[in-house]
């Protein structure tokens, strides 16, 4: 147990933590986007984030970008990036949607048939791009799917420098960046669901379906919206994982997507605040337990509280529901 | 072609059931004959030797046959499975850290049985046992049972109030707790170095042991399919008793179940902590047999793989599931060229029987009912999503 070293950097650890959480979060928008409509646990989303960051990795290496380029090519290259990793991932949920999940709701198969649909799912990408992809483009594309499984570093966007120190707390341009870039993007979507036509349909349908139907609202384009949605939210998280941690592997999205799901029902899956709210508060938790015991138990940590919460609280921070969430 | 497809597949599945019906219809003593029979050709198996079928390569033995291996493999995965059809078939709930309760089980022989593990140096230490000292195996047995009963307890007592798909996520959180534990614990587990030297029925492995020796599958596989065919009478007895009704009524319908004076939360524990005991034993064999384990033997993907094995065999039958524990466990072997693209057959495998056939391969009667209501429903009212 480390204390003095958790009480002493407290400012930092939250910092640390709160830019790892932001990742967590956009992500969790996803699971909590599908749940709150679908009473469905997308499982197969961590994987919708993997193809995300290969999309980048592609984009990148093809482009040719070189370590630390100019201030202006370095925006390009994140504007790019974020375009190109949101349709992958957007047009991925998408794919997921209609070939697996709407052929199921057709025969209303039970939820276990979804979930175990969703694993086979999330099986089947992890594969193609460790196995299958590797050997086919390992040709063309040697820096991405050159060395099959493995892990593939990517070029270097943005210096990690300090920006400014408040006491002892230093913060960096990168976690400054994820944190903002996150935040923002869940402010839209929020803005989205909360104040728009299309928004006003998704709450609807997470509401009552048969009624949002008589109303006119068509759900199957409900549906594919919130995968899209969810989708291009993944995208830009695996945009913001390739900027900071500048690598990605075909596996990368189990242990993430595990998380990023225990982020979703911390804040009360369904509700779109509460999502942000977990995977921030999941985020610093899992700082804070890693510098009290060690690195290596971070993962344990991050699934005890999401026991203890489940335990105490089974409808999260906030509670669950995306049609009246309020917060 | 999606519906030719699907007409066909009800014809087959029409074709399993009528075989079903007419094993029922044989007289009592034609079908204890079968039995007899089946159980003899069982126990032949490892001796059988028809090229093709029983020519494997494996990379256990140099570039040779090792058919009784898998065979071993086969019949600890058909044990996984019944324990995990208690769990996914029989109760409903979607366990998906099934390894977890293997692992227990593998660890228990491993830290209680060998002279290498830190728990028998420690006992050594406390009560001045010489260093060649360690608990014997058929106590480690008993021991892995309990412990793998308790912590089934301990994971369901405060999940199993939660939803089901709740319950999914958690337990595969707790699989991982369990890898991670075993890995990082190095006091307790000696961590990714692993513990070697875990004893047999005969003992610690050595090159005296007559019949359970490293080499020699075979009566490796005889003991398991020994458990296998006892596990096998008892949990159908199970299965036809007053326990196993409650568990068809929670599965099908919780609330009516609880209405009709079958308190779900007791007889979902006891399904978690009979599934549990049973994928303890499974580990508890399979750590026996390698002699040697380490963390890296006991991760997530294996849990999926169980599931598999439950799903595609037809939750809720128990051939069904035995079958699909045993095309899991050979199919890889027999075309171990293909191995590293098991995972993606295996994925695809999945979602295409969910889609076409979601009963399973083999399914349960009552199972393929419920869902053809499902879809009858569903039929009626396009509109529910």
């Amino acid at each position: 147990m480390h204390f003095d070293e958790l009480i002493g950097h407290l400012g930092q650890h939250t910092v640390d933590g709160l830019s790892k959480g932001a990742i967590y979060a956009l992500i969790a928008l996803g699971y909590t986007l599908v749940y709150g409509v679908l009473r469905l646990i997308n499982f197969a989303h961590s994987e919708v984030f993997m193809v995300g960051t290969f999309s980048v990795l592609i984009l990148w290496t093809q482009l040719g970008v070189k370590n630390n380029p100019p201030v202006g090519q370095a925006i390009l290259f994140l504007v790019l990036g974020l375009i190109v990793a949101a349709v992958a991932s957007g047009g991925t949920a998408l794919a997921l949607e209609r070939i697996a999940y709407r052929p199921l709701r057709r025969k209303n198969a039970p939820p276990l048939i979804f979930l175990i649909t969703a694993i086979g799912l999330s099986l089947v990408f992890v594969e193609l791009f460790g196995q299958v992809l590797p050997k086919l483009l390992g040709g063309v594309l040697p820096e991405a799917f050159g060395r099959p499984r493995q892990i593939v570093g990517m070029p270097t966007i943005i210096q990690q420098e300090t920006l400014f120190t408040i006491g002892n707390t230093a913060i960096t341009n990168i976690q400054l960046i994820v944190f903002v870039a996150a935040v923002a993007m869940m402010a839209v979507l929020d803005w989205f669901i909360n104040r728009t036509r299309y928004g006003r349909g998704v709450r609807a349908v997470a509401q009552n379906p048969e009624t949002a139907a008589l109303m006119g609202v068509n759900q199957e384009r409900v549906i594919m919206l919130i995968f899209v949605l969810g989708g291009i939210m993944a995208g830009a998280a695996a945009l913001l994982w390739s900027m900071r941690f500048g690598f990605t592997q075909n596996s990368i999205g189990f242990v993430l997507g595990l998380k990023a799901f225990t982020a979703a029902v911390l804040g009360g899956i369904g509700n779109l605040r509460g999502a942000l709210l977990g995977g921030l508060f999941l985020g610093i938790v899992e700082v804070y337990g890693a510098t009290l015991f060690a690195s290596n138990w971070e993962d344990v940590i991050a699934f005890v509280v999401l026991i203890v919460v489940l335990m105490f609280r089974p409808t999260g921070l906030l509670g669950e529901s995306l049609g009246r969430a309020r917060a | 072609m999606i519906d030719k497809i699907r007409t066909a597949d009800r014809r087959r599945v029409g074709m399993l059931t009528s075989v079903g019906d007419r094993w029922r219809a044989l007289t009592k003593w034609q079908q204890a004959l079968g039995l007899a029979a089946f159980v003899a050709i069982l126990y032949y198996l490892p001796l059988l030797g028809i090229p093709g079928l029983t020519w494997l390569r494996t990379d256990s033995i140099e570039g040779g046959n090792n058919w009784a291996g898998v065979l071993f493999v086969c019949a600890i995965y058909v044990l996984v499975a019944i324990g995990l059809n208690v769990v996914v078939g029989l109760a409903g709930l979607l366990d998906l850290g099934y390894i977890g309760f293997f692992a227990i089980g593998a660890y228990s022989v491993a830290l209680f049985g060998s002279v290498n593990s830190p728990v028998v140096k420690w006992i050594q230490q406390e009560f001045n046992l010489p260093p060649t000292w360690a608990v014997t195996w058929a106590i480690c047995l008993f021991i892995a049972i309990v412990l793998t009963m308790i912590s089934g307890v301990l994971l369901g007592w405060p999940t199993l109030r939660l939803r089901g798909d709740y319950l999914a996520i958690v337990t595969l959180g707790f699989g991982e707790i369990i890898r991670i534990v075993a890995r990082n614990a190095t006091g307790l587990t000696n961590g990714p170095v692993g513990i070697s030297a875990i004893p047999g029925p005969e003992g610690a492995p050595s090159p005296d042991n007559k019949v359970f020796g490293l080499i020699d599958a075979k009566p490796w596989y005889w003991l398991a399919i020994t458990f296998v065919l006892i596990m096998v009478f008892l949990v159908r007895r199970l299965e036809h008793s007053r326990v196993g009704r409650a568990w068809l009524a929670v599965r099908e319908d919780e609330d009516a179940a609880a209405v009709m004076g079958v308190y779900p939360f007791k007889f979902k524990l006891w399904a978690f902590a009979i599934g549990a005991a049973l994928g303890g034993l499974s580990g508890f064999l399979f750590g026996s047999r390698n002699a040697f384990i380490d963390p890296t033997q006991f991760n997530a993907n294996l849990s999926i793989l169980f599931v598999a094995m439950v799903v595609v065999g037809g939750s809720g039958n128990m051939i069904g599931v035995s079958l699909g524990a045993v095309l899991l466990a050979y199919l890889p072997e027999r075309f171990r060229d293909f191995a590293d693209y098991r995972w993606l057959v295996f994925g695809l495998a999945m979602v295409l029987v969910m889609i076409l056939r979601p009963q399973g391969l083999v399914p349960s009667r009552r199972r393929a009912r419920e869902l053809k209501d499902r879809a009858a429903e569903a039929e009626e009212a396009p509109a529910h999503v």
